[in-house]
């Protein structure tokens, strides 16, 4: 099993998360962040003085998936997400120990 | 029937006191917006429980002692006519004798009403001065000291044309208030932000950082909410409307009130827009605000063109201010410094441009008098409230957020920070 995160320009959220749902994916958590690669802040204003904003918004996805379906579920998230243009984020793939469903305690590719 | 209209006139002046002080009662929920608005999320709870406060111990100081100190009305107000020991016969034979258009005769608790919403406002400038770093009840303890002493000293010689400490007379004019309301609460804060300190983190080695409110939406409000409550501070101090004349000055009052306003903020917008290149939405409320205090003075008189361009003197003169007392490192999270007491003062002296009564030396000596018994006043009150109790709160509290230190209650529990 493997764990897949993502981190999404925010107003994609919903293309990505139904790509994932058209290649089966059942579940995704999502989280607000802020962060930035190659991509570079801009400069806000309050009252006279100066910030620059390095942090910007973005979504994080983590989605956890059974061996055989990473590459499609990879697949539809990067195309769902991106743009063309600098920012569209980055994926994360990395081992999954153990995943366990709590109602029913069922483990492995079952509790995918 | 001479009487009847005798005593529809006694009715309609004290209800206008009535209503006009609720108007200016209202201005304490717009200081409290505004000021929630613009101090963070972690300061949000304090700043209102400060504004709360300090509107209940201003009109609970001005009735024991401040409304005799400033006019005579008696300690705990035993020289107003209560329910029960108001004389008609003898109110109705002085209104006669005033005759219908002389001195207003109206009931002496609606006369303390209004005075006491004054009270309170010129208390809640100090508050958004010292905000996110003053300790709560030292700051209400200098509130019992200024709205049962300071404040009603000062408004003894000037509206209660008493002598200054026996020395001189006042020749000063101010309507409702720039120099006796604003510039008084302004001078106030001034002293407390300069016994205080800025905010940690405000000037660093890299420069004045901004530290942006958390409420823009609620700043907006407060500034609605203490446009409208300024139709009661302004149109109040007319103090009486049975009559032509008196009604039509009245209306003027409130048009120029509006007009001034908006003179104000459209000017404070261009300047901000032109110095800093973006439309900034909080120098635009301090820009209303600011032609709100500049018409103050002398509402009555301009016309409203006169009116308009005072305002907006005061929404220009309003944002150089602010980014001037960052750059002397006067840390005042809300601009209240800026829109009360430079913009007050420029209200002072804008009076001469349409009062023919009005001197200049009678408005200077009228401002410096004021100014400087507020501010050595306050200095000591804010002095020795730091020696014995401290004012400001401690490093990791202003860092935590004061919310928890002082009040125990966060103001937006859900939200999750990231």
């Amino acid at each position: 099993m493997k764990m897949i995160t993502a981190v999404i320009k925010p107003f994609k959220l919903d293309d990505v998360r139904e790509a994932l749902a058209a290649v089966g994916a059942q579940g995704v958590t999502v989280t607000e962040v802020k962060g930035f690669g190659r991509q570079k802040g801009h400069t806000e204003l309050y009252r006279g003085a100066e910030y620059v904003v390095d942090f910007l918004p973005k979504v994080k996805l983590e989605v956890a998936v059974a061996e055989g379906m990473l590459d499609a579920a990879v697949e539809a998230i990067i195309s769902a997400a991106a743009t063309g243009k600098i920012g569209d984020g980055k994926v994360f793939i990395s081992d999954l120990d153990e995943v366990i469903r709590i109602r029913t305690r069922e483990t492995g590719d079952e509790a995918v | 029937m001479e009487n009847n209209v005798y005593e529809l006139q006694f009715a309609l002046n004290t209800f206008y006191f009535l209503v006009m002080g609720a108007l200016v009662m209202w201005m304490a929920a717009g200081f409290a917006m505004l000021e929630a608005g613009l101090v963070r999320a972690k300061n949000t709870t304090e700043i209102l429980t400060k504004n709360v406060a300090l509107y209940a111990v201003a009109c609970t100081m001005y009735l024991i002692c401040g409304y005799q100190l400033m006019y005579g009305g008696g300690w705990f107000l035993s020289g107003v006519d209560t329910v029960a020991n108001l004389d008609v016969a003898a109110t109705l034979a002085q209104n006669a004798e005033n005759g219908f258009d002389g001195d207003a005769v109206y009931a002496g608790a609606s006369d303390f009403f209004f005075q006491v919403v004054f009270v309170a406002t010129a208390m809640s400038i100090v508050s958004g001065a010292v905000a996110e770093r003053m300790r709560l009840w030292a700051f209400l303890a200098f509130a019992v000291v200024m709205t049962g002493f300071i404040y009603p000293i000062e408004g003894a010689w000037t509206w209660g044309g008493a002598t200054v400490f026996g020395m001189y007379e006042l020749s000063y004019s101010d309507y409702a208030g720039s120099g006796i309301v604003h510039l008084a609460g302004a001078t106030a804060a001034l002293a407390g932000v300069l016994l205080l300190g800025p905010r940690k983190g405000k000037y660093t080695a890299g420069g004045i950082q901004p530290i942006p409110g958390a409420n823009l939406p609620l700043a907006t409000l407060g500034t609605f909410i203490l446009w409208v409550g300024w139709f009661g501070f302004n149109g109040g101090s007319t103090l009486k409307l049975g009559g032509i004349a008196v009604a039509n000055e009245v209306a003027y009052v409130f048009l120029n009130t509006n007009a001034a306003a908006a003179g104000g903020l459209i000017a404070a917008l261009i300047t901000a827009r032109l110095m800093f290149g973006k439309a900034d939405l909080t120098m635009a409320l301090n820009g209303a605000l600011a032609g709100l205090v500049a018409i103050t003075a002398e509402p009555a008189d301009p016309t409203a063109l006169l009116a308009t361009v005072i305002g907006a003197i005061g929404g220009v003169l309003v944002v150089l201010s602010i980014v001037t007392l960052d750059r002397l490192k006067i840390d005042d999270p809300v601009g209240a410094i800026s829109v009360h007491g430079v913009v007050g003062i420029w209200g002072i002296f804008a009076v001469l441009l349409s009062d023919a009564e009005a001197t200049f030396m009678g408005q200077l000596i009228g401002c410096l008098t004021i100014f400087v018994w507020v501010f050595v006043a306050s200095l000591i009150v804010w002095g020795i409230l730091k020696a014995v109790m401290g004012i400001r709160v401690s490093e990791e509290e202003e860092y935590e957020g004061v919310d928890l230190g002082e009040c125990g209650l966060e103001a937006y529990p859900e939200f999750v920070r990231t």
